[in-house]
């Protein structure tokens, strides 16, 4: 049911997004069209995000409650979240490329997402690199907490470093118009909602494996 | 005991075995001299003169943070390799106080080896460093790189990847300290008033009190069994 959803709604998000959404005024004929990619672009960066939020809270809830099911919970988030950050800097760069005439620039927000997505891939190295589960799983959430604490600390000195993005809302020139508007929360829910099913797909897995070798342990 | 005489019992007790051995320091002095070096090969084509000024604040951290990471590493594959771990574990200490302890004799190894690079530094990039303030960035980012950085060199000791494992767990979460530190320096070198370092400085401080205070909450789940 909800994988369903979550099909039918990313093809209306990608239509709005490709057509539905009124075009942009900008002078450059590429810029129009450019454009179109920030309604993916930063719904899925928002769900790198939530991603990373919710691998901390897991993380932390884990080492209060001991339960496996939370490291399950915070696993399937980073994966995810790994993804879904690469994905917000390949359409970056993709956009940054015909828009600002380079692929990537230092900029703050393109630095913290790649720092961000670093850590993702940290996390999971470290997880890969443990045997032992509840040991892994300890480990996993202790370093989810002090990468979630880096998190703002970062953003204030790439903030301090440089800026060069374009802010969308509050700004003349390069805010949305109210119909870009709703294709964009269109975008960002039907993305939240993709990420929910991918949640509970990957999540799901993780209990099947679990049982799994739960089952094997009792033959032997 | 008091706690703190616990905390500075376990730096005592590392500081005598580097004493006795001198293993993790000379490696450490060596790799922050060898990058100084392999820096001045890697820029010499492009960057003469005026410029060697600009890079000079980059090159230096970057050494002080490889060298650290080399120290690091050691402050817990040593303990792990030798069961001394365990028998730390056992005394009758709060497991928070291994933390500071650890975390205290590797900041000292680091700035040992620091003052000794410093020098080596001003003469093979012809950058006058001697200054006052630099002292206390040199203090503060250290501060931050051993706070964060013992914790996970905790972890990862016990991982089976173990030393690759550091530094790519480390440097995304110190990068503040390395933004911060690298900035307040080149503020420093173009001998900007202590005003407009006073940012960068903040932000320093602060990510010496976050992090040991993170540090300080979950060391006991890396420690424990």
């Amino acid at each position: 049911m909800l994988t369903a959803a979550s099909a039918v709604l990313i093809l209306v998000a990608l239509y709005l997004a490709l057509a539905g959404a009124p075009e942009a005024n900008l002078k450059s004929e590429t810029g129009r069209f450019a454009q179109r990619i920030i309604y993916f672009h930063i719904a899925t960066a928002w769900v790198g995000f939530l991603a990373f939020f919710v691998t901390f809270v897991a993380g932390a809830a884990y080492l209060r409650t001991q339960a496996r099911k939370w490291d399950r919970v915070a696993l399937a988030s980073a994966e995810i979240g790994t993804v879904f950050m690469l994905g917000v800097l390949v359409s970056g760069s993709i956009w940054a490329r015909p828009a600002w005439g380079v692929w990537w620039v230092w900029d703050e927000r393109l630095t913290i997402s790649l720092i961000q997505f670093l850590i993702y891939v940290g996390y999971l190295m470290l997880r890969s690199s443990v045997e032992d589960p509840s040991r892994r799983a300890r480990f996993a959430a202790v370093y989810g907490v002090v990468a979630f604490a880096s998190v703002p600390v970062n953003f204030v000195a790439i903030r301090l470093w440089r800026t060069q993005h374009p802010l969308v809302f509050g700004t003349e020139s390069g805010g949305l118009s109210p119909n870009m508007m709703f294709a964009f929360f269109f975008c960002l829910s039907t993305f939240t909602i993709w990420y929910v099913t991918l949640m509970w797909h990957r999540i799901r897995l993780e209990r099947m494996r679990d049982e799994v070798e739960e089952l094997k342990q009792r033959l032997v | 005991m008091s706690y703190l005489r616990k905390v500075m019992a376990i730096v005592q007790k590392d500081v005598v075995a580097e004493l006795r051995t001198k293993e993790m320091f000379s490696a450490m002095f060596v790799f922050a001299i060898l990058t100084v070096v392999i820096f001045n090969f890697a820029f010499d084509l492009r960057v003469s003169g005026e410029r060697v000024r600009q890079v000079a604040p980059g090159a230096l951290w970057v050494a002080f943070a490889f060298s650290g990471v080399l120290g690091l590493n050691r402050a817990f594959v040593l303990e792990q390799d030798r069961g001394c771990l365990e028998g730390l574990l056992l005394a009758p200490v709060d497991h928070t106080a291994i933390y500071f302890g650890k975390m205290l004799s590797t900041l000292i190894f680091m700035l040992v080896v620091e003052a000794l690079t410093l020098p080596v530094f001003t003469a093979f990039f012809g950058v006058n460093l001697f200054d006052g303030r630099l002292v206390l960035v040199v203090l503060l980012g250290t501060l931050g790189f051993a706070g964060v950085g013992t914790v996970l060199s905790a972890m990862t000791a016990q991982t089976r990847a173990r030393e690759v494992l550091l530094p790519i767990l480390l440097l995304p979460v110190a990068a503040p300290v390395l933004i911060a530190a690298v900035k307040a320096t080149s503020g420093i070198l173009d001998g900007l008033p202590m005003s407009e370092l006073r940012l960068w400085m903040t932000l320093l401080v602060a990510f010496d009190v976050l992090f040991p205070a993170v540090a300080f909450i979950t060391f006991d789940y890396v420690v424990k069994e």
